[in-house]
């Protein structure tokens, strides 16, 4: 990014294709009643947008394929733990990053 | 510590804005460390500290502004780049749809607003709120929305500022902050359905990470992660009974 005006023009666009996707759906669903199949969909996008993300994060693309994150595998077996028993977000993230921090130190 | 199970007890008066706020703090160390990592990737990609600024208020989505500083520090054409934020914030869409129509009561100004800042944990904490019959209203969610952008915010800049002299942020963990946080908010929504209903989801969740692990490997896992989304929750619909 060599001058300002790219930059500012490339704040832009990213401004407007951020923003869309996020703020259409409130406006739009203003103006349509919601029928019931489409609310059982809705009701089934936490869960598989936050099982991909984490899918995601645990794997990475390389040129011969997909390569496993083996100590974000590994750290994601105590996070699960945690939640599990605390069903605390906080105390899920911290005893993560813990975990994340200690299995790098030995790896 | 707060945990979700103490909501059931505050039913008796309307959330407000502070008790958004409040409930904004567990997901803030995810933020500023996401954040501070930004705003280092930022500073070594040769972005300015205004710059990075700008980025954060203005995008404000972690994955986007990485890969925004990756293509930069690469040189992309900016048609490339914003093709790119597009595709990763596109899921978005979908998470505004899910939650959309809780607000239909409000004005269309503060829908706007609730749009412009949702984000993945937001969206997790108020779905899971909701999932409990916590009575969400607009001051709950601008608390909770407001405090996530505004530590955002500073986070990125604080990365700047720490760019030129700290060590690479990875060796601490914190990068592993986002991940910990979805599989927490994962958790938290399966916790709150029905137990009848538990195996049908579990087996959704199975068919979802095969789908998106096939998808990846011939698109972005960005794309992956949406089009998986959009064909297990239609899988979902068909085979509830």
């Amino acid at each position: 990014m060599n001058t300002s005006l790219e930059f500012l023009l490339l704040l832009a666009g990213c401004t407007i294709v951020t923003l869309l996707p996020r703020v259409l759906p409130f406006i739009l669903v203003r103006n349509f009643t919601i029928s019931k199949p489409i609310e059982k969909w809705l009701s089934y996008i936490p869960i598989c947008i936050f099982t991909g993300l984490i899918v995601e994060s645990l794997f990475t693309k390389t040129t011969s394929g997909l390569a496993a994150n083996w100590t974000v595998l590994a750290a994601a077996i105590p996070t699960c733990l945690i939640a599990i028993i605390t069903r605390s977000l906080l105390t899920t993230v911290l005893v993560g990053v813990f975990s994340m921090a200690l299995i790098r130190s030995f790896f | 510590m707060e945990t979700l199970d103490s909501i059931a007890k505050a039913t008796s008066s309307p959330p407000t804005f502070f008790d958004g706020v409040k409930d904004c703090i567990p997901t803030l160390l995810g933020y500023i460390s996401i954040g501070i990592a930004m705003g280092i990737v930022g500073s070594s990609s040769g972005l300015s500290i205004f710059k990075i600024l700008l980025l954060s208020i203005f995008v404000y989505a972690g994955a986007a502004q990485f890969i925004i500083c990756a293509m930069i520090a690469a040189s992309s054409p900016i048609s490339a780049i914003v093709l790119t934020t597009f595709i990763v914030n596109l899921r978005h869409l979908l998470l505004s749809s899910a939650i959309a129509p809780m607000f239909t009561a409000y004005s269309l100004r503060k829908n706007i607003a609730f749009g412009s800042l949702l984000t993945d944990e937001s969206f997790g904490v108020a779905i899971v709120k909701a999932a409990k019959n916590y009575p969400i209203n607009d001051k709950w969610m601008n608390g909770l929305n407001v405090t996530a952008y505004i530590v955002w915010i500073f986070s990125c800049t604080l990365g700047g500022y720490l760019g030129g002299w700290f060590p690479n942020p990875e060796i601490l963990g914190f990068d592993y902050a986002l991940t910990a946080m979805f599989i927490a908010l994962l958790i938290l929504q399966l916790q709150s359905i029905e137990h009848t209903k538990l195996k049908h989801y579990l087996l959704l969740m199975l068919l979802m990470m095969i789908c998106t692990l096939i998808f990846s490997a011939f698109i972005s896992s960005s794309l992956a992660v949406i089009i998986s989304t959009i064909i297990v929750a239609t899988v979902g619909v068909v085979t509830d009974k």
